[in-house]
């Protein structure tokens, strides 16, 4: 016993180093609710939902590539801006509806391919620094997009001016595009109250754990017991709580519906990259992600698997975006996609992952603190400072922070890591 | 025997001139004839560029020493922008004006930069093989975190205020402190209607002898050397990590003297998120004049600024004439900018793990 204990002291303290960045968010979020009083929890709520219903998928566009050894991949904008592309073709000729919009996934999924094809080609040149390309090749990209919205469309496409999406002069796109019935067309086929939503996933997690504990006889679940309990016991007060607000109609009830749709194609695709990582393709990637080497001496394409992972990312970016878009209502031409890239990495940092390690669960979890912050930040700044603007800049400091942390760390380890494994007397210990 | 030399010579030149800054230069070429055939007053685009040249130029020399110490072009050239935007507000905060602001300006943010470059190079040799990604969040996180500074500091001066609140104003124009074009001015004059600021232009090729210099030094080619081949060097017992420091506390000095070059021409100094994307243009331009992620010299920054900045002042007016109500020439910076920088990233070697 006196023999085990440093060692579940050091677990608890790598546990905890392991996790600074989320335990910071999640301090910061509550010392926002400390100081700021005049943010309801239904409010609170209501913003955190719909921002992580339109951002979840985006983040999780991310997942593929980082498993597959390409890191933070950046170029998700150019995803973004297929997307984009899908929705001007769709909105120049009026198609309304939700017809509408899955004409927009049908023609922004080949124009993504195509994109991510170019750009995986491009990481395939600029092997091991992946991540700086795939942020230039966002800002190129941008360049060539404002070619074609300002300049192609109007000079080279005749259009008539008096289209309500071009430019007065006819040439050119207008910085935004009304979404017409595009507007929530994935958001309307259903919605159900939040609460009956939490019921129901509260009811559905909790069967999942007693299944996988007592029918399936799981063996993480018997091992790791604090594990199951914790959750289960989160499960189970959720669902007390839900009932409670369901039955006594308190203001929890009024927090903003739930898009079932949105919902289901969120969890498809986070069931859709588990799947994905169990076939051989999904092998390839996490051997290529480990080492191109081994990768190819095992007779893998290493150049082809990455540049598949970076179009499955790039394609999925692209509809991400036209969920995004569809429940913003209008389209920013010339800003939506600038800071998706940004985000959508600083989200998925803040849920634990690194440049090498990313899962749906992270992704999900940063999405939801990462925009708890986004949230409470103005209100802190407000509360503290009397100034909102300084809570955005703040904000602007920990996107920025958290990447820039997360990255350094990543590469200060890796690189102290190699530096030990060089040296002959340690490698002998390690070997011996 | 001359022959042989010759041909060297020509390869070499070549070699350094490179395939991008050829297509470069015939593209300015067309613009430039272009802009003629239009009739555009040429003496004011040759005004324009020579300013832009000069006010630029400390900026993009700032990525020498770091691209020849091996931590590639200074991406976080806005660490050192900072230093020297830091060291203007101080300057007008304490009353200086005219001369009396740029020297105060110029010795404490070569004291500023001079720790935070050395931080900041300690920091790069922490993370070797990804300094150019890190060295951007670098730069992005101190710009936004002297944003906050910029807000909170209790400065009084009422030149640099909001009129209401505190904090310091997005652009602070510097003729309210007799500073703005103070350098352009000096020993300014008119040549065929083509102004030339010649303070500005002295300043910056004093600077670029400088460094010119350094490099023929001992610490200057133990730099070089360290940056060329890692292994070979520390063989020969050069001290690789410290002069990686010393490069870039050079470069963040460079950074910090050029932004205050750049506002005393421009007129005005910019807080907040302006600086925030201001390495990639530099990046850019040293890359266009022929240099590497690995290799670059001073040739490589004056040809390099002249052609990038004489290229999107002459553009301007060409796009604007010929498509009248498009924002074409800032497309194609964008689109130009970013290819060179890409096509850099390419041409860099390794990390097939």
């Amino acid at each position: 016993m006196t023999k085990k204990n440093p060692l579940l002291k050091s677990q608890y303290k790598n546990l905890l180093t392991d996790n600074m960045v989320p335990i910071i968010f999640i301090l910061f979020t509550l010392i926002g609710f400390l100081v700021a009083k005049g943010v309801p929890f239904s409010f609170f709520l209501s913003d955190l939902s719909s921002r992580f219903y339109r951002n979840a998928f985006l983040v999780l566009s991310l997942v593929i590539p980082v498993i597959a050894g390409l890191g933070l991949n950046f170029g998700i904008v150019v995803g973004a801006m297929s997307g984009q592309i899908a929705i001007a073709i769709v909105r120049y000729f009026f198609i309304e509806g939700i017809g509408g919009m899955a004409l927009c996934f049908a023609i922004a999924t080949p124009i993504a391919t195509f994109f991510g094809y170019l750009t995986g080609k491009l990481f395939n040149k600029t092997r091991g620094q992946e991540m700086i390309a795939s942020l230039i090749v966002g800002f190129f990209a941008n360049g060539i997009y404002q070619f074609l919205f300002l300049f192609v469309v109007g000079v080279i496409i005749k259009v008539p001016a008096d289209h309500p999406m071009i430019k007065t002069d006819g040439v050119g796109i207008r910085m935004s595009v009304d979404m017409g019935t595009l507007k929530y067309s994935l958001e309307n086929i259903l919605e159900i109250p939040f609460m009956w939503a939490m019921l129901i996933i509260a009811v559905i997690s909790a069967g999942f754990l007693l299944y996988k504990r007592y029918v399936k006889k799981d063996a993480s679940t018997i091992e790791n017991k604090l594990g199951f309990y914790a959750k289960l016991t989160g499960s189970l007060a959720l669902l007390v709580i839900s009932i409670i607000s369901i039955a006594t109609n308190n203001s929890l009830m009024t927090v903003k519906k739930v898009p079932v749709v949105t919902v289901l194609l969120i969890a498809l695709l986070g069931l859709f990259n588990n799947l994905l990582l169990k076939t051989k393709l999904g092998q390839d990637f996490r051997s290529v992600g480990q080492s191109q080497h081994i990768a190819r001496s095992n007779g893998i394409d290493v150049d082809r698997t990455r540049i598949i992972a970076v179009i499955i990312s790039t394609v999925l970016a692209a509809w991400g975006q036209l969920i995004y878009i569809q429940n913003m209502g209008t389209l920013n031409t010339y800003g939506a996609h600038n800071v998706i890239g940004m985000f959508s990495v600083a989200s998925l940092l803040v849920g634990g992952a690194s440049v090498s390690k990313a899962t749906v669960g992270q992704a999900i979890v940063g999405t939801l603190l990462f925009n708890s912050m986004f949230i409470m930040s103005p209100e802190i700044g407000k509360a503290v400072f009397g100034q909102a603007i300084l809570g955005e800049y703040f904000r602007t400091f920990m996107v920025y922070g958290v990447i820039g942390l997360a990255l350094g760390m990543y590469v200060w380890n890796a690189n102290r890591k190699s530096r030990i494994t060089l040296d002959p007397d340690e490698a002998e210990k390690l070997v011996g | 025997m001359a022959e042989l030399t010759n041909g060297k010579i020509r390869n070499s030149i070549l070699k350094s001139i490179g395939l991008p800054t050829i297509i470069i230069a015939v593209f300015y070429a067309v613009v430039l004839v272009s802009a003629f055939m239009l009739g555009l007053p040429m003496t004011e685009l040759i005004s324009d560029t020579l300013r832009r040249f000069g006010m630029n130029g400390l900026l993009v020399l700032a990525m020498v020493p770091s691209i020849k110490s091996g931590t590639g072009p200074n991406f976080a050239l806005p660490v050192g922008i900072s230093c020297g935007l830091l060291a203007i507000v101080c300057g007008i905060e304490f009353g200086f004006e005219g001369f009396g602001l740029i020297l105060f300006a110029s010795v404490f943010a070569t004291i500023v930069a001079t720790i935070v470059g050395y931080l900041y190079g300690k920091l790069l040799n922490a993370v070797k093989g990804a300094e150019m990604t890190i060295a951007t969040y670098t730069g992005f996180s101190i710009v936004s975190l002297m944003s906050l500074v910029w807000l909170m500091v209790p400065f009084q001066s009422k030149k640099m205020g909001w009129l209401i609140g505190s904090g310091l104003r997005e652009t602070i124009q510097l003729d309210s402190v007799g500073a703005d074009g103070i350098i352009n001015e000096f020993l300014a004059f008119n040549i065929f209607g083509v102004k030339v600021p010649t303070g500005l232009l002295l300043v910056f090729f004093a600077f670029c002898i400088l460094i010119w210099l350094f490099f023929r030094t001992k610490t200057g080619i133990a730099i070089f050397a360290g940056g060329q081949n890692p292994k070979f060097a520390e063989a020969s017992g050069i001290d690789i990590d410290k002069n990686r420091v010393i490069a870039n506390i050079i470069s963040t000095i460079l950074g910090a003297l050029g932004i205050i070059l750049y506002s005393q021409s421009y007129g005005y100094t910019q807080l907040y998120a302006a600086p925030l994307n201001m390495a990639f243009p530099a990046v850019a331009a040293i890359l266009i004049g022929g240099a590497t992620a690995s290799k670059a010299n001073v040739i490589n920054v004056l040809i390099g600024v002249f052609l990038f900045q004489g290229l999107f002042t002459t553009s301007l007016p060409v796009a604007n004439q010929l498509f009248a109500g498009t924002d074409l020439s800032e497309t194609l910076r964008m689109v130009i900018q970013n290819g060179i920088i890409l096509y850099a990233l390419t041409q860099v070697k390794g990390g097939d793990r």
